[in-house]
């Protein structure tokens, strides 16, 4: 290589390496603000003050889910395994909502600390499966693939 | 010279480039063609539907294939551009910035099929979570390649801020890719893993690999064809384009 295509190289080599190393300064210093939702036990640890608007994500948590006969409120829990949070919510929810479903709402806490949502998102994961598969591993008990129960266990659950 | 080196010099000719790429353009089209037509089936009518999104989740036969080369698109439009950098060879900075605009469809094409996905799956088209931002910074970066090479009337200048500009986004691949490693994102995590299990039957996987493989192929066919008429377009008062005329073989 001749001397002024190494100093190109070196340049390049240069710029790939600043730029990596001000995108990780950047990146861990907005931490915090690029986590997409709270998880309930960081809500807990946070303080969040009520009012305030942001995101909480966990699993539904089973059998808490509480619908009102005449109209779409719904009230349920979401846990993280750890701690839980109490939602309530007055609109159309997505398709994949069930319990042990991985759910993101986004609102504010009220003065009893129940979240009262504007928006409920379904977080899907990332396993795909055929539903006779699903039924199949349902039946020999499997927890992975049951339709009413998640398909990740809510220890293994990270936020 | 070694046989490689001797080979890339041949290439960086462009009337050996121009003839070369010719002869291989028609048979990228043919296997894109096949593959494409094979991936299609399978996806629609071979693979099983999921058993939580029902049949809504086939749309990953495109977002995925699309989202995928969107990356390695643009991986490759920072080499050309490198090359074209410290090497100044012109045909790797027209092949980076013919690669822009196609990477640009592939990574729109990426952000529309997730949307319309998002909208029934997750109950919204859009979330600012940090693998859709970056993969809109992705798209934004082909617009700004694209538009600082179209501001500068030189071609080999504009080439050299391009590809520095190539070279400075190249940082963004990795944070896409592990974006829903390092942050909590609406996005689901890493289906298809190279080291370890994939989350998905094989039923399912196969034609997703056909269609990765087939849309890399278009890309191949698109940029040769891109390239050779930029190559053309910039050559248009050089020797070797009255030559070929002459000699029948444009």
């Amino acid at each position: 290589m001749t001397p002024t295509r190494k100093k190109r190289l070196t340049v390049v080599l240069l710029i790939l390496l600043g730029v990596s190393v001000a995108a990780a300064i950047a990146m861990t210093a907005l931490q915090e603000n690029l986590l997409y939702f709270l998880s309930p036990s960081e809500v807990a640890e946070q303080q969040m003050p009520t009012g305030r608007q942001f995101r909480l994500g966990g699993l539904v948590k089973e059998g808490s889910v509480n619908r009102a006969t005449d109209s779409l409120k719904i009230r349920f829990r979401v846990t993280d395994g750890l701690k839980e949070v109490e939602i309530h919510y007055d609109d159309i929810l997505p398709d994949l909502f069930r319990e042990g479903q991985g759910i993101i709402a986004i609102g504010s806490l009220d003065n009893n600390r129940v979240f009262q949502a504007d928006e409920v998102l379904a977080k899907h994961d990332e396993e795909y499966m055929a539903p006779e598969v699903a039924d199949a591993l349902q039946k020999a008990g499997h927890p992975r693939a049951s339709k009413d129960s998640t398909s990740v266990a809510p220890s293994e659950y990270k936020p | 010279m070694n046989p490689v080196m001797k080979f890339l010099h041949k290439t960086g000719s462009p009337a050996y480039f121009y003839w070369l790429s010719g002869r291989i353009i028609p048979w990228l089209w043919v296997v894109f063609a096949v593959l494409t037509t094979w991936g299609l089936y399978q996806a629609f009518f071979v693979a099983p539907s999921d058993y939580q999104q029902g049949e809504s989740y086939r749309i990953i036969y495109i977002h995925v294939p699309a989202a995928w080369l969107s990356m390695m698109i643009y991986l490759m439009m920072a080499i050309f551009g490198a090359i074209g950098l410290i090497w100044r060879i012109r045909i790797a900075e027209i092949l980076a910035i013919s690669s822009a605009p196609i990477g640009a469809a592939f990574a729109l094409i990426a952000l529309i099929t997730g949307a319309v996905w998002g909208k029934p799956t997750w109950g919204t088209y859009w979330v600012w979570d940090a693998r859709l931002t970056s993969q809109l910074v992705l798209f934004f970066l082909y617009l700004g390649v694209m538009g600082l090479h179209s501001a500068i009337d030189e071609p080999r200048k504009a080439a050299r801020a391009a590809a520095m500009l190539a070279l400075v986004g190249v940082v963004n691949l990795p944070i896409i890719h592990y974006s829903v490693e390092w942050w909590n994102t609406l996005h689901q995590g890493t289906t298809i893993k190279i080291i370890g299990e994939s989350k998905m039957p094989s039923s399912m996987l196969f034609p997703l690999l056909l269609m990765a493989v087939a849309t890399k192929f278009y890309f191949g066919a698109a940029l040769l064809s891109r390239a050779r008429n930029r190559l053309l377009d910039q050559d248009r008062r050089r020797g070797w384009v009255a030559k070929s005329i002459r000699e029948q073989r444009l």
